[in-house]
C-alpha cells in the first residue's frame, strides 16, 4: 500500500479562450494519501480538479488511472471509475429531501424504494454524525450541513478517490473536525484524498503532501512536514518571506474622531436577529464575530434593508433617516457586499463592466444611464485599482476566478463612495494572495475615512483589521471587545459565557 | 479594433436570425428570380418584401414586448393575442359610439387602447410580481377568458369599422408609397430603441432575469421591472390590436391575432434569446419575426396546401432549433478550431495567417452545414 499511485497526471494543459488555464501541469495522488492542492485565484486549481472529474477535457497530457490511462468524457465517466467529488459550491437540489440528495441519479432501479432509502440514508447521517433528518427538505439545513450532506453522497459511492474542493468554507470548527476524522477513516481504507482550501492550518493538521500551483504552472510537490507555513505562502504568492511577514503585522487602526456614521438604536429585522444597537464611527473598522448562524449576517442585513426592518431607529451623521429597502441605504451612503456571492452578489451573465457600473448606475436612476464612455472609464479605473484579472471589460463575470468575481463586488461599491461599507465575508473561497489585498485594501480606506465593517469566519483576519469587535452568538449581540481586550480568548470567552 | 471584435461578437447573437433570412431567400430566389421585384400600385410599392414588412408589423411590435416579458420574468406571456383583442374592442367601440370619424376620434380611439392595455398588462403584471403566479399560468386566465370580454365589449359579432382614415391606417394614404402599418412598426422600432438607449430598462431587465436577489441588493425592485414589462406588454398588444383591427377593416373577436403568441415565442426564441431570462437581443428577436412572416409567404409561394404549411413550419424549426442547439455549436466550434491550425500551420504569419483562417474556417464549416 505504501506510495502506491492510484492517479498520476502528466503535462496537463488546458487553455480557454484568451486565458491559459494550465501550462504543463504534473499531480500524482498516491493510494491513503490526503494531498493538499494550495494555489492563488486562477492558479488553476479548479481546473485541474476540472479536469480529474471529466467536467473539462484536457487539451494535452496524460491521466493514468491504477495504472491505466483513462480520458473521462463526462463528470458521469469519472464517477464510474471511482472519482467523487464535493465541489466548493454546493451542487444539490435544495427542494428535494436530504435522503433523495444522497441517492439520486444513482438506483440502477426504475422504482424507488423509499422506505429502504431513507433508512440507508438515516443510518449514514448518524454514522457520520450529520443533524438532519432523511425525509427533511435539504432547503431547510443550514449550508454546513448541506455541505455535510454533499460530503455523505461523494463517501457513499465507494470512490477511490475523493475530491473535497473547499469543504470547510462554510463549517464551523467542530464540524470541521467532524469532516477530519471521516477523512482520516477514508483515508485508512485506501482512498486518495484531493484536499482544497485556503485556510493554511487545517492543511498542516491533516495532509500529507501539497502540491502548489501557480499562475497555472506547477510549482513543487512537497512533503506536509518539510514545508514550513512560511514557506508555503511564499511559494502560493510567489513573493519573497519578508514580504509576507510585513504583511501580517499590520496592527489595528484606531478612530480618529468621535461623530457617528451610522447609529442604529433596537434594529431587528423579518430574518430573526434580536433588536440589537450598533454605532460605527468614521474611519473605524469593525467586525462581527460568532460562530456559523449566530447572526452577524442577518445583522448587517438589518442595517442594508436587505432582511425586510421590523424595527428600530437608524441615523447617520446624527440625523435620523429611514432605511427601508436596499436603494434607500445605498442613498445614505452605505455599501453591502453579501455573504453569498454566488447567489446575491454577481449577476452571472452580464459583463464585467455591467457588474462594477450596477450599484451606482441604479443610484443614478432609471431614466439617467452612464454614456459608454463613463461606464468603461469607471470599470477600466477599478480594474487597475483592484488588480482584477479579466480579459475585457465585457467579458462575463461567471468566468473569471472567484477572487476577481469578489473584486469586481468590491469595485462595484468602492465605485459609489459609501461612507460606510459592509463587507461580509469578502474573503470566503478566495486565496491567500487576495484575502491579503482585501484586508489591505479595507485599512487603507479606513484610513481614509470610511467606516466599514468586516466580517470574516476566520478570526484572525479580523484581529488584524478591526479596531473593535462586536460578538454574537444565538441572534444576540452578547458583548464588544476593543483595544487591549480584542484578543483571540477572549472572544472565545465571550462567546463561550454568553451575555453573562 | 476592440471596438470591431465587439461589433462581431455582438453579430455572432444574430447568426442564427440572420443565417435563417439568408437561407430562405435563397430558397425563394430558386423558386422565382423575380423575388425582390416591387411594383407600384396605387402610388405605394407592392411585392414580396412590402408584403413581408406588412404581414410582420403586429408580430414584430408583439416580439418586442415578448422579449422583454422573458428577460425580466423568465417566462412567457401566452394572452397576448387576447389583450390585442381586448384593447382593439375598446379602439372599435369608442370609434363607432363617437359619431363623426375624424383624425382625433381615431388618435384619442387609440391613446384610451392603449390605457386599456395598460390596465390589462398591469393585471397580469400583479399576478406575476406580486403574487408569484408562474407567467403562463397566470396569462393562461386571459388567454382563455380574453376574447369572451372583447366580444363583450363588441356587445355583437365583428363590428365593422367603415371609415376611410381606419382604412388609410390599415392600408396606405394616398401619396406616400410606404404601406402604413409598416411605417408604425418602424416608429415603433425606434421608439424602443430610444427607450433602450436612454434608460436602464435593459440593464434591470436583464440584472432582474439573471439574479433577482442580487438585483435587489443592487437597489432594484425585481417586482416593479417584472410589472414595467407586462406593463409594456400590455402597450405593445395595444398597438398590434390597433394596426390589426384597422387592416381587417371590422373586429373579429374571435380570429384576431388568433395565437399569435406562439409565433412571437418562437421569434424571441429564434432570435437567439433564451426564453429563462436574462440577457436578450432585440434586434435578433424584431429579424427573428420577419423570418417567420417570411417562412409563412416562403411555404405559400411554394405552393405548400394551406392545411399542411403547419407541418412544414414545424419541420423547419426542428431543424433550425437543432442547429442552434448548444451542442451543434459545440461541434461547429471544434471544427472550426481544427480547420484553424491546418490553416494557421500552412500560413505562419501572425495576422494575415490568422484572418486567413477564420475566413477559410467559416468557409468550409459553412459548407459542412449545408
Amino acid at each position: 500500500m505504501l506510495s502506491e499511485n492510484i492517479l498520476k497526471m502528466e503535462g496537463i494543459s488546458k487553455s480557454f479562450p484568451g486565458v491559459r488555464a494550465l501550462h504543463n501541469v504534473d499531480f500524482v495522488l498516491r493510494k491513503g494519501d490526503i494531498h493538499a492542492l494550495m494555489g492563488e485565484n486562477g492558479a488553476g486549481k479548479s481546473t485541474l480538479i476540472k479536469i480529474i472529474t471529466g467536467v473539462y477535457e484536457k487539451d494535452a497530457g496524460q491521466i493514468v488511472l491504477d495504472g491505466r490511462p483513462v480520458n473521462f468524457k463526462s463528470p458521469q465517466d469519472a464517477q464510474n471509475m471511482g472519482i467523487g467529488t464535493v465541489f466548493q459550491e454546493i451542487a444539490l437540489c435544495p427542494n428535494l429531501t436530504v435522503a433523495e440528495n444522497m441517492f439520486i441519479g444513482r438506483s440502477r432501479n426504475a422504482f424507488v424504494q423509499w422506505k429502504q432509502m431513507n433508512a440507508k440514508a438515516a443510518q449514514m447521517l448518524s454514522s457520520l454524525g450529520i443533524p438532519a433528518s432523511p425525509t427533511q427538505e435539504l432547503s431547510s439545513c443550514s449550508i454546513a450541513v448541506q455541505q455535510m450532506i454533499a460530503i455523505a453522497r461523494a463517501v457513499d459511492m465507494d470512490c477511490k478517490i475523493l475530491i473535497l474542493d473547499e469543504p470547510t468554507s462554510s463549517l464551523d470548527e467542530d464540524e470541521v473536525k467532524k469532516l477530519f476524522e471521516l477523512m482520516r477513516k477514508l483515508k485508512a481504507r485506501g482512498v486518495g484524498i484531493v484536499f482544497i482550501t485556503h485556510f493554511l492550518d487545517q492543511v498542516y493538521e491533516i495532509s500529507d503532501r501539497i502540491t502548489v500551483l501557480r499562475n497555472g504552472e506547477l510549482i513543487g510537490e512537497y512533503q506536509t512536514s518539510e514545508l514550513p507555513q512560511i514557506e508555503l505562502i511564499s511559494k502560493m504568492m510567489g513573493k519573497a518571506l519578508s514580504d509576507v511577514s510585513t504583511m501580517k503585522k499590520q496592527g489595528p487602526l484606531k478612530s480618529d474622531s468621535s461623530v457617528s456614521v451610522f447609529e442604529a438604536t433596537a434594529l431587528s429585522s423579518a430574518a430573526g436577529v434580536r433588536p440589537f444597537n450598533f454605532t460605527i464611527q468614521k474611519g473605524e473598522v469593525n467586525g462581527f464575530a460568532g460562530l456559523l448562524g449566530s447572526g452577524r449576517s442577518e445583522c448587517v442585513r438589518a442595517i442594508f434593508a436587505a432582511d425586510k426592518v421590523t424595527s428600530g431607529e437608524v441615523k447617520m451623521n446624527g440625523k435620523r433617516v429611514k432605511i427601508k429597502t436596499p436603494l434607500n441605504a445605498m442613498k445614505q451612503g452605505i455599501g453591502y457586499l453579501p455573504e453569498d456571492r454566488k447567489g446575491d452578489g454577481i449577476i452571472a451573465d452580464l459583463s464585467v463592466r455591467d457588474n462594477i457600473i450596477l450599484a451606482l448606475q441604479v443610484m443614478k436612476g432609471f431614466f439617467k444611464p452612464l454614456s459608454r464612455k463613463q461606464a468603461e472609464e469607471f470599470s477600466n479605473q477599478y480594474i487597475e485599482k483592484l488588480s482584477i484579472k479579466t480579459p475585457s471589460i465585457n467579458t462575463p463575470i461567471k468566468s473569471l476566478s472567484g477572487g476577481n468575481q469578489q473584486k469586481v463586488i468590491l469595485a462595484r461599491w468602492l465605485l459609489t463612495h459609501p461612507m460606510y461599507l459592509i463587507l461580509d465575508e469578502p474573503t470566503r473561497g478566495i486565496d491567500v494572495g487576495t484575502k491579503v489585498e482585501i484586508q489591505k485594501l479595507v485599512l487603507g480606506l479606513a484610513e481614509d475615512g470610511m467606516s466599514l465593517t468586516f466580517i470574516s469566519s476566520e478570526i484572525d483576519e479580523m484581529l488584524r483589521t478591526c479596531s473593535r469587535m462586536i460578538v454574537m452568538k444565538d441572534r444576540e449581540i452578547v458583548g464588544e471587545l476593543s483595544e487591549m481586550n480584542l484578543t483571540e480568548q477572549n472572544v472565545m470567552r465571550v462567546i463561550a459565557q454568553g451575555g453573562e | 479594433m476592440t471596438r470591431l471584435k465587439e461589433h462581431l461578437s455582438h453579430l455572432s447573437h444574430l447568426f442564427l436570425p440572420l443565417s435563417v433570412l439568408v437561407l430562405l431567400i435563397i430558397i425563394n430566389l430558386i423558386k422565382g428570380a423575380d423575388y425582390f421585384s416591387i411594383t407600384m400600385v396605387n402610388g405605394a410599392f407592392y411585392g414580396n418584401i412590402p408584403n413581408i414588412l406588412f404581414g410582420a408589423s403586429e408580430l414584430v411590435i408583439l416580439t418586442i414586448g415578448m422579449t422583454l416579458v422573458s428577460a425580466a420574468s423568465q417566462g412567457q406571456d401566452i394572452s397576448i393575442g387576447e389583450i390585442a383583442t381586448i384593447t382593439s374592442a375598446v379602439f372599435v367601440l369608442f370609434v363607432l359610439n363617437a359619431g363623426q370619424v375624424t383624425l382625433l376620434t381615431i388618435i384619442a380611439g387609440f391613446l384610451i387602447s392603449c390605457v386599456a392595455g395598460l390596465v390589462v398588462g398591469a393585471f397580469n403584471g400583479i399576478l406575476v410580481s406580486g403574487f408569484k403566479v408562474q407567467p403562463m399560468v397566470a396569462t393562461l386566465i386571459l388567454f382563455l377568458g380574453g376574447r369572451s370580454i372583447a366580444f363583450m365589449i363588441d356587445g355583437k359579432l365583428s363590428p365593422i369599422l367603415a371609415n376611410n382614415i381606419s382604412n388609410q391606417i390599415g392600408t396606405v394614404i394616398p401619396g406616400v408609397p410606404i404601406q402604413t402599418p409598416i411605417i408604425l412598426t418602424v416608429v415603433f422600432i425606434v421608439i424602443i430603441a430610444v427607450v433602450l438607449k436612454t434608460t436602464n430598462l435593459r440593464l434591470y431587465v436583464e440584472s432582474v432575469g439573471i439574479n433577482p436577489s442580487a438585483a435587489r441588493l443592487n437597489g432594484i425592485n425585481p417586482k416593479k421591472i417584472i410589472f414595467l414589462t407586462f406593463l409594456i406588454m400590455g402597450v405593445c398588444a395595444a398597438v398590434a390590436g390597433f394596426i390589426a383591427v384597422n387592416k381587417a377593416g371590422r373586429h373579429d373577436s374571435v380570429n384576431l391575432l388568433k395565437l399569435i403568441m406562439m409565433d412571437a415565442i418562437l421569434a424571441v426564441a429564434i432570435g437567439g434569446n433564451s426564453l429563462g431570462g436574462g440577457k436578450f437581443s432585440m434586434s435578433g428577436s424584431i429579424i427573428g419575426a420577419y423570418t417567420i412572416e417570411m417562412l409563412n409567404r416562403t411555404l405559400l409561394r411554394l405552393e405548400v396546401e394551406p392545411e399542411a404549411i403547419k407541418a412544414f413550419k414545424a419541420v423547419f424549426i426542428i431543424i433550425l432549433m437543432v442547429i442552434a442547439s448548444p451542442v451543434v455549436r459545440v461541434f461547429a466550434g471544434k471544427v472550426l478550431d481544427k480547420a484553424k491550425t491546418i490553416v494557421a500551420g500552412n500560413s505562419l504569419p501572425k495576422t494575415g495567417g490568422l484572418n486567413n483562417a477564420v475566413v477559410s474556417s467559416t468557409d468550409t464549416s459553412g459548407k459542412k452545414e449545408k
